[in-house]
């Protein structure tokens, strides 16, 4: 229904449900005629569509309705008895609605449907509800009533000009001369009559409903139900409507088809697993076919129970606008990506907590417009709210552009509580004192007020959007403002996890926590790990990053012995920490499944799922991990930060680099040794063979790596001319297309680390920026796969050379 | 549990599944046991009570097994020897026990009921409601409920 807005949509779907409601009812009344419950739910029904109608200014539903809505109240009251044929008109009425309400639906107004016979109809049964002079004709000769009612207004708006909106709806189509002459029915109607008078005509636009529609009345005085179908039908002109578009589902029966296709995945899983170890082709088409369709099924399900988040902002404009005013604060919300979606559950889980925070935001963020001049910014503080998916979770931040909160009247109020001690606080980072609103201790308003900053229930926002699944952070930039950030899984059923192994059992590790895996063999492992008044760090790019043996954690003896280091880089609150553990998996969808009481007590699972290959494992919940792991090691490492330069001389070995960008401001380092020539290329020089580019190149043809593909980075490809790392060995060239050259340093290879990620080896500080290590063999192959493969391999490209 | 809770739990006629632990007959309502299953793959949970021997994949579903002997201060089950698993439903949760082997469903008689024997000590205490006297042997009526809420 693309011409309509979702309110008018909404309205439509509602009211089709509340019309075949209606009818039920109305039949039902005449059976027991006394019934006020049912009157009183007639009169809601036909009351909620008029007031809406009213809103939405569709002037002819409301007239028909007001005047059903009169005589329901007045049946209702008592005041007037529910005769067969008021009954008749009532049921009239409702087909009228249903004509005018399918009409809206097709066009997006009103159309030409008449609405006048019916109003004068139930008028006139109002009035005289035993009448028979009025009713005779409608109830005997159904198929005069038409004439007689349809007469009617036409003959009183002859004699009584419209009183009311004539003009409104001058445009449309004239009057159709009324053939008949004026029935006796005329007299009681008149005075309704006289407000309609323009609208009795046919419009020409919309033939099928009007036509349809006279036809149908005479029917429904004494067939209503038979009649039910009739105005969709009319409506039918190639698409669905809008009532049968949707469908009302019990979110119950959501949350089980959820539940199932949890199954499915999981089941889909082990079949995979299987498969995998099999020959059999047929069997490896089909589970791929499989895969497919259960990761479809698994995002149309979750799909159902998506909303937008606007669904929950919508009501924050009004919570900034009246706090705002209270406060005597000028506040101006925006908002962005207000179409993002997420699961319903999750949805109404974060209702609270992002009130929570957009009202302090406007309480305790934004400074009073006299501060706020005076601080030299706009009198009008400005509160924004942003959604965006990103990488498989949903990113809301509530930013405002007040004064931020200062990191160490926030530490001394946190001492001065008792919550840390003045040493442990010397010791942490703004960044990590900011955390520390999310602690208990500060959620009375005294700590709130006196701090400047947040605080009121941070915890229990905390609290809550963990309890999803979800991390929240704090930024601040003194005087500029501050930025909540939350991150929402996109369900809570299914999510991507990380499976390690400790001790031979196997942990799953919620992807959201996951930045990066580091994988160090014995011999690195010795130097790079370092221990730091006996907790353990790791250099990572420079920053030390806590170590916090899984093992340890969980009272385990590892089974590792052979000095390799596995890490896992958790962030977890805004702090990272690295999690060891035996080794990696590998990453699957797992389901979530709850645990017992008896486990849920010991806070360090989030909760357990069963595997690809059917065996249990416990998934970890990362903030409580690091909550109980790095209570005192985060004391340790703050200190640990300054000793970083003396110790890295022992390991000092240098080496001739190559420095290239690649795009996205990301630096490699190329060993020069493996360099030969540097080459500039024309971009439409550039020719393909199979999917491989390839260059002509003094009469050879040289294979092409884009380094930038290659390793993921995201270049510009517009250039004219390629710069070109020419690598020969033995008769055999590869070209090694980089952003820009940059320069060629000595490498201090000590302060690197060893990221496991695809194409490098790893990476260091080179000219005080992190410089990526390019792995130059894996780089070659990806352009030239045979060419190692040539007998006529050298030594010399040993693995002592690649290796900087 | 002292003796006036132990009447509040009153000798019941009906069928108690019943089943050997450490020599001992023990039996459960008929109508709490789900099923029962040769012993299982079990993954172990750091750092929860002992009581709690791990979780096994109950069809998809994951459900704490609950080792009954160190639940009622037994010795361990003898190297070797696997464990039964009776699964029973309390509240719609599924609950694992394990046990060392499983016996008949036996009609009981709440004539036959005793409160638990005086020598009973301190933690199998809790969990016995009492006996039933059947020919030659003693079966004792577990409470599921508190065996499972470890």
């Amino acid at each position: 229904m693309d011409g309509l807005d979702d309110i008018v949509e909404e309205f439509l779907v509602e009211s089709h449900e509340n019309l075949d409601q209606l009818d039920a009812d109305l039949v039902a009344l005449e059976k027991e005629p006394n019934s006020r419950e049912r009157l009183s739910s007639i009169f809601r029904t036909i009351h909620t569509i008029k007031g809406t109608s009213g809103f939405l200014a569709f002037n002819r539903l409301e007239e028909v309705t007001h005047v059903g809505e009169n005589m329901l109240s007045r049946l209702r009251d008592g005041e007037l008895a529910l005769t067969p044929h008021r009954t008749s008109v009532l049921l009239q009425m409702v087909d009228v609605v249903r004509a005018l309400l399918t009409t809206i639906e097709a066009s997006g107004g009103e159309g030409g449907v008449d609405v006048s016979a019916a109003v004068s109809a139930i008028s006139a049964a109002m009035e005289n509800g035993d009448g028979p002079a009025a009713e005779a004709p409608a109830a005997e000769a159904p198929a005069a009533a038409p004439v007689a009612e349809v007469a009617a207004p036409v003959a009183a708006a002859e004699k009584a000009p419209a009183k009311k909106a004539p003009a409104k709806r001058a445009s449309r189509a004239k009057a159709a001369p009324a053939p008949a002459p004026a029935a006796p029915v005329e007299e009681p109607v008149a005075a309704p009559a006289a407000e309609l008078p323009a609208d009795l005509p046919v419009e020409p636009a919309l033939p099928a409903v009007a036509e349809e529609h006279p036809v149908s009345e005479p029917a429904v005085a004494d067939h209503p139900e038979g009649e039910v179908a009739s105005p969709d039908a009319a409506a039918g002109s190639g698409r669905r409507a809008v009532a049968d578009s949707t469908i009302r589902v019990d979110v119950d029966l959501l949350d089980e088809l959820m539940l199932l296709v949890g199954e499915l995945v999981l089941t889909r899983n082990q079949i995979v697993q299987y498969v995998g170890r099999s020959n059999d082709t047929d069997l490896l088409r089909a589970s791929q076919r499989l895969n497919l369709i259960a990761s479809e099924l698994q995002e149309g399900v979750m799909k159902t129970r998506m909303q937008p988040i606007d669904h929950i902002w919508s009501k924050l404009p009004r919570v900034v606008r009246d706090l705002g005013l209270q406060l005597k604060k000028s506040i101006r919300l925006e908002m962005e990506g207000r179409e993002t979606e997420l699961d319903k559950t999750l949805l109404e889980a974060v209702k609270d907590p992002l009130t929570h925070l957009v009202r302090n935001g406007v309480d305790h963020g934004i400074e009073s417009p006299e501060e706020r001049k005076a601080a030299g910014k706009p009198a009008e503080g400005v509160l924004t709210l942003r959604a965006r998916h990103e990488s498989g979770q949903v990113v809301v931040e509530v930013a405002d552009d007040g004064a931020g909160i200062d990191p160490v009247k926030l530490g001394a109020k946190a001492v001065q509580r008792g919550l840390l001690t003045q040493d442990a606080l010397g010791r942490m980072s703004p960044a990590d004192i900011l955390q520390l609103i999310f602690l208990p201790g500060f959620s009375t308003a005294a700590a709130v007020t006196n701090v400047s900053g947040r605080g009121v229930g941070m915890d229990v926002v905390k609290t809550n959007i963990e309890s999803i699944g979800g991390t929240i952070e704090v930024e601040s930039d003194a005087g500029k403002g501050t930025v909540c950030r939350l991150r929402i899984p996109l369900t809570l059923a299914i999510v991507p996890a990380l499976t390690v192994e400790c001790a031979t059992d196997r942990y799953a590790i919620p992807q959201i926590s996951l930045q990066e895996l580091v994988s160090l063999d014995a011999e690195k492992a010795v130097n790079a790990v370092e221990e730091v008044g006996g907790a353990q760090v790791y250099r990572l790019r420079g920053e030390l990053l806590p170590l916090v043996r899984l093992t340890d954690v969980l009272g385990i003896t590892s089974e590792r012995h052979d000095g390799h280091v596995v890490i896992a880089v958790l962030r977890s609150e805004g702090r990272r920490f690295g999690l060891v553990v035996d080794r990696v998996i590998n990453t699957e969808e797992i389901v979530v499944k709850a645990v017992g009481g008896q486990l849920k007590s010991i806070g360090l699972y989030s909760g357990a799922t069963v595997l690809g290959d059917g065996t249990v494992a416990l998934i970890l919940d990362v903030q409580a991990l690091a909550r109980r792991a790095l209570r005192t090691e985060s004391l340790d490492r703050q200190e640990s930060r300054a000793s970083v330069g003396q110790s890295t001389a022992a390991e000092t070995e240098r080496q001739r680099m190559l420095l290239a960008s690649i795009g996205g401001g990301r630096r490699v380092a190329i060993p020069l040794d493996t360099v030969t020539r540097l080459e500039q290329v024309r971009t439409d020089s550039v020719e393909k063979v199979g999917n491989r580019e390839v260059v002509q190149y003094r009469g050879a043809i040289l294979p092409i790596v884009r380094l930038d593909r290659h390793l993921g980075a995201y270049g510009e490809t517009d250039h004219e001319v390629l710069e070109v790392i020419v690598y020969s060995d033995h008769g055999r060239s590869v070209a090694i297309v980089v952003e820009e050259i940059l320069d060629i340093v000595d490498g201090e290879a000590a302060v690197r680390s060893d990221i496991e990620d695809m194409g490098l080896l790893g990476s260091a500080v080179l000219g005080d920026r992190v410089t990526e290590l390019l792995d130059v063999r894996a780089a070659i192959l990806a352009a030239d796969p045979a060419f190692y493969s040539s007998p006529t391999t050298p030594a010399g490209v040993s693995d002592s050379l690649l290796e900087v | 549990m002292t003796a006036p809770t132990t009447t509040a739990a009153p000798a019941t006629s009906g069928q108690l599944a019943t089943f050997r632990l450490d020599g001992d007959l023990y039996g459960v309502e008929v109508e709490h046991v789900q099923e029962v299953l040769r012993s299982q793959q079990l993954t172990r949970v750091p750092l929860a009570p002992t009581a709690v021997a791990g979780l096994i994949n109950l069809r998809g579903q994951v459900v704490t097994a609950i080792e009954l002997r160190e639940r009622l201060g037994r010795p361990p089950r003898p190297e070797g020897t696997d464990a039964v698993v009776i699964v029973v439903r309390l509240h719609g949760e599924a609950v694992s026990l394990l046990v060392d082997s499983i016996a008949d469903v036996v009609d009981v008689d709440a004539n036959d009921f005793e409160a638990p024997p005086d020598t009973l000590e301190g933690q199998a205490r809790d969990l016995i409601r009492g006996a039933y006297k059947l020919d030659g042997q003693l079966l004792l009526a577990l409470d599921v409920q508190k065996a499972v809420s470890a």
